[in-house]
């Protein structure tokens, strides 16, 4: 019974958002992963932060497509840092966003960024979260 | 700062902190909660159960509400089932469960079963006693969608609601034994539907078939519409009737004792399984037994009563 640790991941997407199925359906690879996924659905980014403190999740993963990633994506990482969980949490963020935002959003702290195209796969993803974690 | 300190100063980061270890089963998690444990006991519990669907979250959220216009502290401990397959878990309560609080008084937990049956996770109750002891007044606990016989919450909580929707079968399900017997509080959610006044008059129905001491406590049922928050106040209100009465029969000691004891019988029970497993299943004891018991040399029974000498035999006698 020992040791059951677990990866915990909060998926949320920004507030005006209103396609949930990248958002489901990544919850549910997750899941299917062994991880626990806590769904929190549309959220402002003080909100996804003082959730993800709540719950002290290991990830978090933003699912996007409302066109500004990187305002969104600036705010959420200027409160993780002010909460203190920026450096103990891995950000992830992905949807249909410009690729050419990728760069921008990884310098600014997402340590996965998977905008459409051949990069997000079942496969990426979850190498990319269980390698966060593992850090 | 101790980790204690800031959890008694109402620290969200910390007992965020401390909720992960003990749910890892960390070795220091053990030693913080025997810190904790004399600053617990004034929380009252409120425990939500019913099948899935029924609207528990979105009852609890507009419960939080209420409370919250009271001036009350209130923490949540939300249960979903991990998957037996997996070991995976969509924690899919918080969804609902939106109103806002500024000042960071409402503190809402997920928690996955983690394969522990009951409508529980193994570690409830200390996630109860971390929420007590940063001072909330009431904690809420929601348990998995269950159907009949995981009443493993009215063991923990000072109140039992379970919450029913229309639609769920006949007056034959009301007779049955098991969660309604439980209940302190029936709740009929989603009143707006046909068939609620239907399903309450059976369930008032059941609860006079019974026979009630005059001293014992005799459950209401309540309709509400938790969408619009239709009914909730009113469902406060006797919470609070329930607590008043507990604590005029003497039934909020009682509860005390009985959250004592479970919480006892799950530490030896945790330690044992522990103990059994470091030092028992890791050499060739167990597997020489096995293949003992399969040949017929010996039998499960006497195996047992071999094993627990040698793990209490020598204490406890």
């Amino acid at each position: 019974m020992k040791g059951q640790k677990r990866i915990k991941v909060l998926m949320a997407m920004p507030a005006l958002e209103s396609h949930t199925r990248g958002l489901f359906t990544v919850a549910s690879m997750f899941r299917d992963a062994g991880m626990e996924v806590v769904l929190l659905g549309n959220e402002l980014p003080e909100r996804i932060v003082d959730t993800a403190l709540q719950e002290a999740v290991d990830v978090v993963g933003i699912s996007t497509y409302c066109g500004s990633p990187v305002v969104f994506g600036r705010d959420l990482l200027k409160y993780a840092e002010d909460k203190g969980i920026k450096k103990n949490t891995a950000f992830i963020i992905g949807g249909i966003f410009p690729p050419k935002d990728e760069p921008t959003l990884k310098e600014m702290g997402f340590c996965g960024v998977f905008p459409p195209g051949p990069g997000a796969t079942r496969e990426k993803i979850i190498a990319c979260v269980e390698g966060a974690v593992k850090k | 700062m101790k980790l204690v300190n800031k959890i008694l100063r109402g620290d969200v980061g910390a007992a965020s902190r401390l909720m992960k270890d003990i749910e890892d089963e960390a070795p220091d998690a053990t030693d913080e909660l025997k810190k904790l444990y004399p600053h617990t006991g004034k929380a009252y519990v409120v425990g939500v159960t019913g099948a899935p669907g029924v609207g528990k979250s979105t009852l609890i959220d507009t419960l939080i509400k209420v409370f919250c216009q009271g001036a009350m502290k209130v923490g949540v401990i939300a249960i979903d089932p991990s998957s037996p397959f997996t070991g995976g878990a969509i924690l899919g309560d918080r969804i609902r469960m939106k109103y806002f609080s500024k000042d960071q008084s409402v503190f809402i937990r997920s928690i996955a079963t983690r394969g522990w049956t009951g409508g529980l996770s193994k570690h409830t109750l200390s996630m109860i006693h971390v929420m007590d002891a940063m001072g909330k007044d009431i904690v809420l606990v929601e348990t998995v969608g269950s159907g009949q016989v995981e009443i493993d919450i009215t063991k923990i909580a000072d109140t039992s609601i379970v919450a029913l929707c229309p639609g769920g079968g006949d007056e034959i399900q009301t007779m049955k034994g098991g969660i309604l017997e439980a209940a302190d509080i029936l709740v009929v959610n989603k009143a707006d539907r046909e068939g609620a006044d239907d399903l309450k008059l059976k369930l008032e129905i059941m609860i006079n078939r019974r026979i009630y001491s005059p001293d014992q406590w005799k459950p209401g049922v309540f309709l509400t519409q938790a969408s619009n928050g239709a009914g909730v106040a009113e469902l406060m209100e006797e919470i609070f009737r329930h607590k008043d009465f507990l604590i005029t029969s003497g039934g909020l000691r009682a509860n005390r004792e009985k959250r004592a004891r479970i919480g006892l019988h799950e530490a030896i029970r945790s330690y044992v399984e522990n103990y059994i497993s470091e030092k028992i299943a890791n050499n060739t004891y167990l597997d020489n037994l096995i293949s003992d018991i399969a040949e017929r040399k010996t039998d499960p029974y006497s195996a047992v009563s071999e094993i627990t000498d040698k793990l209490i035999g020598t204490t406890i006698k």
